[in-house]
């Protein structure tokens, strides 16, 4: 009789914390509700009416965003290209590069391998402002600073993490499978691209997630390294529109910060797993 | 003996499949597999980071123009860093910001994911909504709180650019939104790893809920406080796209002497604005204070892999 009474309890008790949560989730996502609402809103009420909905004389229908993307002298468009561009490039080139090395490491595990990791494990610790001024100097001299060369910065910036990753898997694989490739004839190239690489899926997912999540929401380095005449990313492109101008329209900001967080949220919907699980594992960068 | 002979050769043979089979071959393929990374990696982080040490010692304006100081006035740069007002201020700012975030965040991740494990209705979906504003780059992040604080500071007159406390509270709450997902995806796997059969002895025992929370869950879960401790302390030493989009360091204080303390400016806020702003001839004192908050963030950093490996190596 008493088990049944304190179990009642327990299921009400359940039922007033999923409810609290419910409330606290809205809470959450408000913040992004307020971009949507305020992008619909003529500038001069979006910061009087903040909190108001967009109808009647407060609507701006979609001005804004006709208005935020020939905004300034710089179509939002040519930015989101390049974004596009850097992130895709830049994550690819990470990923096949570093994994061979990763492989490489931690099978020959020589002394320069060893040098090398520590040296990979060091950087994932050193702050960018440390490097940030001779490495935008550096990047000046060797024309890295374009979209399509720019890539090379990423790799060399953003190995340590990968490396660390990859060796560590690849530590925990067999390497009976790799000798048994190698007894029936398979080079060192064509092993790795046709046995290690399958199996190294899960850590080019998480290594992939965190290089993609890093790369499209950087802002410094792009700002530095890049000839900001001609190039821009969105997050330089938004920084720019709201530091530059005495008066910003934040109607039109709004519809850009819009713009640029749908391809975000459509991506972390459709591949929630992958990215819940490679940022846990990328737990260890800080 | 002959037969002898040939069958140790083999056995010979055999044990050394591993070097001569796999790691052998791979050693000449060094150019393909390490040249790419390590080129970059040298241009990328290894050059970059060896000319800024360097540099600190250095008086310069651009890379090519650096003159050393001399063995006499070696750490000018440094000791310029440290009677530069504005530093020490971005410093005790970033120390009390960093404190007051790390006990926020932790707490109500903490609280958050100790909910979500006790099978309440919904928890995947709270999961996703909690954890989703850490996709959102800082600088947008910026800008859409600035947004939401002067719609609720209009009412009041004011401005988050206007008050320190404003400018620090709302940091707090900004970073609160970001990263309280991120670390109570860090509970939760530690949560779920609390092993079930001393949660039911503590429960046989007549352990109170809060009993059983502090004296079994809580030190089973010490790994991953451990690593969400050190997680938000350097991201909280070492935020940066946020501060900027949100106050870039306004108010300003113009003090007597000429000099301008911006109350909410972070330390790599001020090392950038050192760096990028008016005087150009500061750049050796902007390259020290980099070195100063590289040794701060890389020391927290190595005792968290030192954490993070212990228990690997534990497990």
């Amino acid at each position: 009789m008493a088990k049944q009474k304190t179990l009642k309890a327990e299921k009400r008790h359940k039922i007033i914390l999923t409810v609290v949560f419910a409330l606290i989730a809205l809470l959450w996502v408000y913040p992004v509700v307020l971009v949507v609402i305020n992008s619909f809103k003529l500038n001069t009420y979006v910061k009087t009416d903040t909190f108001a909905l967009p109808f009647g004389k407060l609507s701006a229908g979609i001005q804004n965003f006709v208005k935020g993307v020939t905004f300034g002298n710089y179509p939002f468009f040519k930015s989101a290209f390049y974004s596009v561009i850097i992130t895709v490039t830049s994550s690819a080139l990470i990923l096949i590069c570093t994994a061979m090395t990763g492989w490489y490491i931690a099978r020959v595990d020589s002394k320069f391998c060893r040098i090398m990791y520590l040296l990979c494990v060091f950087s994932m610790v050193v702050p960018f402002q440390m490097v940030m001024f001779t490495l935008s100097k550096t990047a000046d001299v060797l024309r890295l600073n374009t979209p399509w060369t720019i890539p090379v910065i990423y790799l060399g910036f953003g190995a340590g993490l990968a490396i660390f990753m990859f060796v560590g898997f690849v530590k925990s694989i067999p390497r009976e499978i790799e000798e048994a490739a190698a007894i029936d004839g398979c080079g060192p190239v064509r092993t790795f691209f046709s046995v290690v690489l399958p199996i190294l899926k899960p850590t080019l997912i998480s290594v992939g997630i965190l290089e993609i999540m890093w790369i499209w929401n950087d802002y410094l380095l792009p700002y530095l390294v890049l000839d900001r005449t001609k190039y821009m990313t969105i997050p330089i492109h938004i920084q720019y529109l709201k530091g530059s101008y005495g008066t910003v329209d934040l109607g039109a900001t709004m519809a850009l910060i819009l713009m640029s967080i749908i391809p975000v949220i459509v991506f972390y919907l459709t591949c929630q797993k992958h990215i819940i699980k490679g940022v846990a594992a990328g737990a260890v960068k800080g | 003996m002959a037969i002898k002979k040939r069958l140790f050769r083999g056995r010979r043979k055999h044990s050394s499949l591993d070097s001569s089979l796999v790691k052998g071959p791979i050693r000449r393929w060094f150019p393909l597999f390490v040249g790419p990374t390590l080129l970059a990696f040298i241009l990328g982080f290894v050059w970059p980071f060896i000319q800024g040490m360097m540099l600190s010692f250095t008086k310069f304006r651009t890379t090519s123009d650096a003159k050393f100081l001399g063995f006499a006035h070696l750490f000018d740069n440094y000791i310029k860093a440290f009677s530069d007002p504005s530093f020490l201020h971005a410093f005790w700012y970033t120390a009390l910001f960093t404190v007051v975030s790390v006990l926020f965040i932790n707490v109500l991740a903490f609280a958050v994911a100790y909910v979500l494990t006790q099978n309440i209705k919904g928890n995947n979906l709270f999961r996703t909504v909690f954890f989703m504003p850490n996709l959102i780059g800082g600088i947008v992040l910026g800008y859409i709180w600035s947004m939401i604080f002067d719609g609720i500071l209009m009412s009041l007159n004011t401005s988050i650019m206007l008050e320190t406390r404003y400018g620090f509270w709302g940091l707090i709450i900004l970073m609160c939104w970001q990263q309280i997902g991120y670390m109570m995806i860090i509970y939760i796997a530690g949560l779920q790893a609390v092993p079930e059969d001393m949660l039911e002895a503590a429960k046989i025992d007549g352990a109170s809920k809060w009993q059983t929370l502090r004296k079994v869950t809580i030190p089973n879960v010490m790994p991953s406080i451990t690593i969400c401790f050190f997680l938000t302390l350097s991201n909280g030493f070492k935020l940066f796209d946020q501060n900027l989009a949100l106050t870039a360091g306004q108010p300003f204080v113009f003090k007597e002497d000429g000099s301008v303390v911006k109350t909410t400016e972070m330390l790599a806020l001020n090392i950038y604005n050192t760096f990028y702003g008016q005087n150009a001839d500061a750049r050796g004192t902007a390259q020290a204070k980099a070195v100063l908050f590289f040794l701060l963030v890389a020391a927290l950093g190595l005792i968290q892999l030192h954490n993070t490996r212990k228990r690997e190596v534990q497990q």
